[in-house]
């Protein structure tokens, strides 16, 4: 593909279709992993997609589109408690759990039109209040009794073993569609013009981007994988907690995960949730220590290391592993061109 | 006339929240940064100043003068460590480092302090509950007093120091443009580090207060974050005289609301800080297409 320019563009590298064949060989395996992983390790998988969603999504939020969100938890937990409702009201439990995400998303259509007009920080607090107002408010439903919190137990109508595979296909499934979801946004036209937004809101506006819809699309998104990622961990855990499911501990970890794999990029998450799932086994026991090491590695990251590890990486090996950008790749002729 | 001791104790609460604001917008009107550790550093400074008084027995007055420059030192540090690092990258930086800052802030506090909740009540003998009763149903508490006119005095105190010294006019002059303030000979770097001393002094002094006027413990920071942004934005961004009347606003909709049921005080706060959001929204929409009039279509 020689242009005569002296140079070609590309998209897909070596590397990155002998990955894509590795990750075939990756996902084939996670899928059948319940016919033979043991119980303690199917349920850890499932706890790793759940965190690969949520660094994913906050990714989508700040690394894409500039959004950086204090009030994720809004949605984790409002779309659990919104499954939690409809399985009182008498829903079969998965579809309620599903339907409880979609709820969700459909609440932060008319947020997104609120909060998208804030700008930097004022969006990252105003997110923040968001999430304890509808704290407040549900802790207000007499079925969730304050801080009491209540049970999903509909989940009670399945084996233990049986309920664990399904969280797992389901847990796996969602991460896929939503990994790939991001994946197709990204490699388009639209993938261009949030990031034009991230950098500049006022070039990309004055270049015919659409701001406001573009971060919407991003938004509404990065909602739904963040509740859906909520009923997936009351799927698991089964207790559902006001003062837990809209915890701010929930995008500490996103934010930590999304920040060490390396914001911006599409695998960087992936890495940084699965560095965050490891310490959390490692050291997770230490209690307040773990958690106080966690914000200064945040600092550390954020002040020293702002491309993550992924990004560092990338810009150090130039390796690629899934084409969601451009390459400019300089053909033999243009490096031996004498110089006139 | 418990209406009207409502509307005073409203009032008399968001004193406090004004003075806990104070640091937020003033940061928020020279750097255009938001700091997340904003409340932790309220609470850190409590703790000092109760660590100080706890070992020699001193009043809490006493030791926050010896905590304040310590806080001012504190602040002016975040500017040079942290935040400075914003001008060349982007809001993303120090969002992410002063929520790494809070957390960690958060645990080492709990680390050193353990879980209880404490007070510097018990240290300021009868002031903490002492009132003065204007009738038997009406009575200001002369702490609650105190807090008021202590943020009046610190809203007026730092709107003369910014329109009269010349500290105060390269503050302005570089809040509005560090480039060009530059040009006519104004260190900026220098001049945000100042701000930020004196943001985070305040602050301190508002955590303090909050420790004479209730309770505090390691993970009380978030919540006073939250408030100090409330009142700024429902005052109107960028104005200090308008962080007073957000203030207000604020402790007005959490007293009436309490009053209702006493699980609405945090609800009514949110509530009111969103629905001002809203009809800014709707105003903002409204002026867009040429004022309110024309935009619902009534008269030409």
């Amino acid at each position: 593909m020689n242009n005569g320019l002296g140079f070609t563009v590309e998209r897909w590298t070596r590397e990155s279709a002998a990955f894509g064949i590795a990750v075939a060989l990756v996902v084939l395996a996670l899928a059948a992993a319940p016919l033979f992983a043991g119980a303690d390790a199917v349920d850890k998988l499932t706890t790793l997609f759940i965190y690969v969603i949520l660094a994913a999504m906050w990714n989508a939020l700040a690394g894409y589109a500039g959004l950086v969100s204090v009030g994720q938890q809004a949605f984790f937990g409002i779309g659990a408690y919104f499954a939690i409702r409809l399985a009182v009201a008498g829903f079969p439990a998965y579809p309620s759990l599903l339907a409880g995400a979609v709820g969700a998303a459909l609440l932060s259509i008319p947020v997104s039109f609120f909060m998208l007009r804030l700008r930097g920080g004022e969006f990252s607090i105003g997110m923040w209040v968001l999430a304890e107002a509808l704290h407040l408010l549900v802790n207000l439903d007499p079925l969730i009794q304050g801080e009491t919190g209540t049970s999903m137990i509909a989940m009670n109508a399945f084996a233990p073993a049986q309920r664990l595979a399904a969280n797992y296909w389901l847990s796996l499934g969602a991460m896929l569609a939503l990994l790939g979801a991001i994946f197709v946004l990204l490699r388009g036209p639209f993938g261009a013009s949030v990031q034009a937004i991230r950098d500049d809101e006022e070039a990309a506006a004055s270049i015919g981007v659409k701001v406001i819809a573009a971060k919407q699309t991003v938004f509404i998104l990065a909602a739904f994988g963040c509740a859906l990622a909520g009923v997936l961990w009351l799927a698991t855990s089964i207790t559902f907690q006001p003062k837990t499911n809209f915890g701010v501990q929930w995008t500490a970890y996103m934010i930590l995960m999304a920040l060490v794999g390396g914001l911006g990029t599409f695998e960087g998450p992936i890495l940084g949730a699965l560095f965050f799932f490891f310490v959390q086994n490692e050291f997770g026991e230490n209690g307040v220590w773990y958690m106080a090491g966690l914000g200064v590695v945040a600092i550390l990251f954020a002040l020293f290391l702002p491309r993550g590890l992924w990004g560092e990486i990338e810009a150090r090996t130039g390796l690629r592993l899934l084409p969601v950008g451009y390459r400019l790749r300089l053909t033999e002729r243009t490096r031996a061109r004498p110089v006139m | 006339m418990s209406f009207f001791n409502l509307v005073a104790q409203g009032v008399l609460l968001g004193g406090y929240y004004a003075l806990l604001a104070c640091g937020l917008s003033l940061m928020f009107g020279v750097m255009r940064i938001i700091n997340l550790a904003h409340g932790d550093l309220a609470i850190l400074a409590a703790f000092l100043v109760f660590s100080i008084s706890d070992a020699f027995g001193l009043s809490p007055f006493l030791s926050l003068v010896g905590v304040l420059p310590i806080m001012a030192a504190v602040g002016w540090a975040l500017q040079r460590g942290v935040l400075e690092r914003s001008l060349r990258s982007g809001m993303l930086v120090p969002l992410l480092a002063t929520f790494g800052l809070s957390i960690a802030l958060e645990n080492l506090l709990f680390e050193a302090y353990g879980a209880d909740t404490r007070s510097l009540g018990g240290m300021i003998g009868d002031l903490a509950f002492d009132s003065y009763e204007v009738t038997s149903q009406f009575s200001v508490s002369y702490l609650a007093a105190l807090i008021f006119a202590l943020s009046v005095a610190l809203l007026g105190g730092l709107s003369i120091f910014l329109k009269t010294t010349s500290l105060g006019r390269a503050i302005r002059a570089t809040a509005e443009d560090p480039d060009t303030a530059e040009l006519v000979g104004i260190d900026a770097r220098a001049v945000y580090a100042v701000a930020a001393a004196i943001a985070v002094a305040t602050v301190a002094l508002a955590g303090v207060m909050l420790g004479m006027r209730a309770t505090f413990d390691p993970y009380s920071g978030p919540m006073q974050l939250i408030f100090a942004f409330e009142a700024v934005v429902i005052g109107g961004i960028g104005s200090l005289w308008g962080t007073l009347t957000g203030g207000i606003m604020l402790g007005l909709a959490q007293s009436i609301g309490a009053a209702i049921n006493p699980k609405w005080f945090l609800l009514a706060g949110h509530l009111t800080f969103l629905a001002v959001l809203g009809i800014r929204l709707f105003r903002d929409w409204a002026r867009a297409r040429g004022g309110l009039r024309s935009a619902l279509g009534l008269g030409g």
